[in-house]
């Protein structure tokens, strides 16, 4: 059975683990770091407020094991805040993991009232529901990466080797496309 | 409607297992985000100085919410008064990123709550039981917190909301469906809500703890209580050392069962908010708003 790990410092990780178990994944939460293991056969990086991740991702000591063991080809995906913390550069903001070689921008919707729902073709996954929350977008994707979706003229999905990056969320909806996707496509292979 | 409340419902979402501190300057609201909010609450008074100054306690000026909108990167929540709708406009003109209809400012209208439905942005709104939480919920709210008592630094009365509210959804989804229609006469509460309840064990919206958090330990226990995040008003910036004690709750909240890590953290914190014990106040905030 497959094993993923959830950061589960702040925010939606819940969500996550609800999908992936619905997928049959076994699952564990992240919390500190006697919780992360070095031989776990995905990650997922959850949304929430990137700022608070980091922090809490520094102090527990949990940064540098786990950017070690993405760049070690650990799958990954991220969503939203999870996304922030994957970039190399990250405009309105500070990068984390640095290991995705994209600029994201942070807030690029503005506030709340910029909140929005499309439905838009994602490489992979089809049409799928996505749902953008205070969120960022991708500005700019440097060699290797593929991009995977743009609505609106800007990208929202990429992928670059084994890491996975949306600014949308789809752990809020009831498809569990993008999370197979994930598994099949980049874990599992 | 709908678009916008699951929207503004999957905000609540990402702040879970955060913790939410008010702040009163540009100056505490960067303090606030280095020390690990997840969003800051602007008012021009903490609850304790509220408390303190009596007199009416009005919709902070949008200028000063302003200015914390400008100093940080992370959501900004401002409180407007119990009915006030025109307040909750001008908070909505100025895109804060959720209004708190509360019990803390004094109230405006003592029979209607705000029409939450009628506005783009979110509200959270304060229950004391699971009644109180439905209404508001059917109102429009799209997050709710406990209304413990603010800015006395006593846990009490959230940990009682709480536990009011957490053994009340015990015991609905353990009733039978016909059941239902008599305990939503009986709470005032549409039938569907309590359906919801009886499905899924949990409010329909993310439930968090306020009032009265001033510790490490009072964040552990609201957390342990079935709480999804906390809400800090006096507790950190009328403590001896605002920073540390800020870090100390967010890293409590994160890791609210490990109580060797959550001893660490109450180390050497300086000197908590001196507090008001429930029995020696004179105004119980909580009986605002049913």
């Amino acid at each position: 059975m497959m094993r993923a790990g959830i950061l589960a410092l702040q925010g939606a990780f819940a969500e996550h683990r609800n999908m992936l178990e619905r997928l049959g994944a076994d699952c564990v939460e992240i919390r500190q770091r006697t919780d992360f293991r070095e031989n776990l056969d995905a990650l997922v990086l959850p949304g929430g407020e990137s700022t608070v991740m980091k922090k809490l991702l520094t102090e527990l000591e949990l940064l540098e094991p786990i950017r070690k063991s993405i760049e070690a080809g650990m799958p990954v995906m991220g969503t939203c805040a999870g996304l922030i913390l994957l970039a190399e550069n990250v405009v309105g903001g500070e990068p984390c993991f640095g290991t995705m070689p994209v600029t994201v921008r942070r807030n690029a919707y503005g506030r709340q009232l910029g909140s929005f729902q499309t439905v838009e073709e994602m490489k992979g996954a089809g049409q799928f529901p996505m749902t953008f929350i205070r969120a960022p977008y991708i500005e700019e994707v440097r060699d290797g990466v593929e991009v995977l979706a743009v609505t609106g003229g800007k990208i929202v999905a990429a992928r670059y080797g084994r890491q996975l990056g949306l600014a949308f969320h789809p752990e809020l909806t009831d498809n569990p496309d993008i999370h197979r996707y994930f598994i099949e496509e980049i874990c599992r292979k | 409607m709908e678009d916008r409340y699951q929207l503004n419902k999957e905000l609540a979402q990402m702040l879970k297992g955060g913790v939410i501190m008010d702040v009163t300057t540009p100056e505490q609201a960067e303090i606030a985000e280095k020390a690990g909010a997840c969003a800051v609450m602007a008012l021009e008074k903490i609850p304790a100085d509220i408390r303190a100054a009596g007199g009416v306690a009005r919709m902070s000026d949008p200028k000063m919410i302003r200015g914390i909108q400008a100093a940080v990167s992370i959501p900004v929540m401002a409180k407007c008064r119990i009915g006030h709708f025109a307040e909750a406009q001008i908070l909505e003109a100025i895109e804060i990123d959720y209004i708190d209809e509360s019990e803390v400012l004094s109230p405006a209208d003592d029979v209607y709550h705000i029409d939450k439905r009628k506005f783009k942005v979110p509200f959270v709104c304060g229950a004391k039981d699971l009644g109180e939480a439905l209404r508001r919920i059917n109102e429009g709210a799209s997050m709710i917190r406990t209304k413990g008592e603010p800015g006395t630094g006593d846990i009490i009365q959230a940990v009682r909301h709480m536990r009011m509210m957490q053994s009340e959804m015990r015991r609905i989804t353990s009733m039978e469906e016909d059941e239902l229609y008599d305990k939503a006469k009986e709470l005032a509460v549409p039938y569907d809500l309590l359906m919801y309840v009886r499905e899924h064990g949990k409010l329909p919206v993310v439930n968090f703890a306020a009032g009265g958090v001033a510790t490490p330990a009072d964040a552990a226990l609201m957390m342990q209580l079935g709480a999804e995040g906390v809400f800090v008003g006096s507790g950190i910036f009328k403590s001896g050392n605002p920073e540390k004690r800020a870090a100390a709750i967010v890293k409590a909240v994160t890791n609210y069962k490990d109580a060797k890590m959550i001893a660490e953290l109450s180390m050497d914190l300086g000197e908590a908010m001196v507090g008001i014990n429930e029995q020696e106040i004179a105004l119980l905030m909580a009986e605002r708003g049913k």
